[in-house]
């Protein structure tokens, strides 16, 4: 395949946008930032997919497409589905010689917010993944339904305050825990599936290069920082995500053939999660007295997981 | 001689930012169009678009490219290439697409499509910075003319 080089930033540049401007996603909207990489990373054809979310609905603003790729518009649930079935009627096509350039590669993504992903598209997405289709699956991670109005996720985080999970006089905000859905995806037998985060591009351009070369359903997860519910200003996107790697509320590492787990950053000083919460709107409550112990109950719960994590790179199992 | 943004000519058609449904563009409405309709993003054959540059590709009426987003700005980047180092950190985390970088160099905005964010002013690492917020309608030469001094970093006896 046409990989391109991303050996430092300066080659990586010289690549030409396949995402275009004049979408309508919120001024620093991390989305764009992620669709951006992977469109730069390769220089196959693409045909693409996207789940109902902010990316799909601000990106085909009638009659406008931001999308200089085959891309298809579905419903929420739909784009492991729908691309799935585009990678099998290529694939019919090539053998029968009838596509009209019979090789030039293509390669299959499909975009799902976590809503879409983690619960209302899930079956779909499981059942892509089941039937082994060689297509790559990436999550838009912004931990709530952000499209319409911020309600609370699987993938929202305890102690998160969204329109649906409200934090106030008797409520701290969510109380469950965050759906494992990197461990979900590597369960099915999936050859490759990861963490990414797009303040480490370079982790995240290989990422995303490795889950296009390798054969089969490949699984990202990428955090997206919202800066509209997080509540957040704009310019510090990357700020932010600087502190949800380094808080290691999001570690980033792959999982290869289900059992080989590979950290892929570990951060120099971790800081603390109460560190990650102050500079964001959404955990603002935690901060008063009698909240307070839900921050410590995360950094317990973020400690334990990091833990884990570290253990099953050295089992490999 | 170097190439300056203002040479990419990246004005793709004369329909930049006016073509808008309903004013006269001869397109069906949003809820006229039927099931498995194509917008085509480009006119004629795309073969090898990855390859081309923003300014060597035809792109269609319905490509967003051809759309403004100028009026979501209240203050504009501005760029200065005495400082610029080149690293393109803005380039990769622009959220639209508006860092005009072409053979390894930083070459200015394209303000058809920046929204303002800042996102590109906070990982500039030079000192000063070769990026910085002014007001939407701060002249180039007065605004360059204000760039700050280099910072000296506090020394931390100062800080304590
Ligand atoms: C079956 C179905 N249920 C609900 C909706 C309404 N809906 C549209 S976008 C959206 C939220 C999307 O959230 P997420 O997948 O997390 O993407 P985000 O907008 O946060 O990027 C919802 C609930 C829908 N379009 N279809
Ligand atoms: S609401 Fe959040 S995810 Fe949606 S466009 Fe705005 S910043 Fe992006
Ligand atoms: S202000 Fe935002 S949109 Fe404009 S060039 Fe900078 S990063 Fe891009
Ligand atoms: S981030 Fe700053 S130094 Fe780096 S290329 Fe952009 S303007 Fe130049
Ligand atoms: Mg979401």
């Amino acid at each position: 395949m046409a990989i391109t080089s991303i050996k430092n930033l300066k080659e990586f540049s010289t690549n030409n946008d396949r995402f275009e401007g004049a979408h309508t996603l919120c001024p620093g909207c991390a989305h764009s930032m992620i669709v951006r990489e992977l469109m730069n990373c390769t220089d196959d054809n693409l045909v693409i997919s996207s789940n109902t979310g902010c990316l799909e609905v601000s990106t085909a603003v009638y009659p406008f497409t931001s999308w200089d790729t085959s891309w298809i518009h579905i419903g929420f649930e739909n784009a492991a589905t729908s691309v799935t079935a585009a990678q099998v009627m290529h694939k019919v096509r090539k053998k029968k010689g009838t596509l009209k350039d019979n090789d030039a590669p293509v390669k299959f993504v499909a975009f799902g917010g976590d809503g879409s992903t983690f619960d209302i598209g899930f079956q779909w997405l499981s059942g892509a993944m089941e039937r082994g289709h060689d297509f790559t699956y990436i999550c838009l991670d912004n931990e709530n339904y952000a499209n319409t109005g911020g309600q609370r996720s699987s993938a929202t985080p305890v102690g998160a305050h969204t329109s649906t999970a409200q934090a106030g006089t008797h409520s701290y905000g969510k109380k469950q825990k965050k759906k494992d859905i990197v461990s979900i995806m590597a369960a099915h037998g999936s050859p490759y599936v990861a963490q990414l985060a797009p303040n480490k591009w370079k982790s995240m351009a290989k990422g995303f290069q490795k889950a296009l070369e390798v054969e089969g359903p490949c699984f990202i997860n990428t955090v997206s920082p919202c800066c509209t519910e997080w509540k957040f200003d704009p310019k510090d996107t990357i700020n932010l995500t600087d502190l949800a790697t380094d808080s290691l509320m999001f570690p980033i590492y792959e999982i290869i053939d289900s059992h080989e787990l590979n950290i892929l950053y570990r951060p120099k000083n971790i800081i603390s999660v109460e560190e990650y919460m102050a500079a964001q709107g959404r955990y603002k409550h935690l901060f008063k007295p009698q909240y307070r112990h839900i921050i410590d109950e995360v950094q317990k719960d973020i400690d334990a997981k990091w833990d884990l994590l570290q253990r099953r790179e050295e089992a490999r199992l | 001689m170097s190439v300056e943004s203002q040479d990419l000519n990246l004005c793709a058609n004369d329909n930049r930012g006016q073509l808008q449904l309903g004013a006269g563009s001869g397109l069906v409405g949003w809820d006229e169009v039927t099931q498995g309709t194509v917008l085509t993003s480009f006119e004629g054959d795309a073969t090898g678009i990855a390859n081309k540059k923003a300014e060597e590709r035809l792109y269609s009426d319905f490509n967003s490219y051809t759309a403004s987003v100028a009026s979501w700005r209240v203050n504009k980047p501005v760029f200065n290439r005495d400082i610029c180092i080149d690293c393109q950190n803005c380039w990769v985390w622009c959220p639209d697409s508006s860092i005009l970088s072409r053979d390894k160099q930083m070459l200015g905005i394209d303000y058809d499509h920046c929204k303002g964010c800042e996102v590109c002013v906070e990982v500039c690492p030079t000192n000063p910075k070769s990026l910085l917020m002014f007001n939407e309608h701060a002249d180039l030469d007065e605004s360059l003319a204000a760039w700050p001094e280099k910072k000296k970093k506090a020394k931390k006896s100062e800080e304590a």
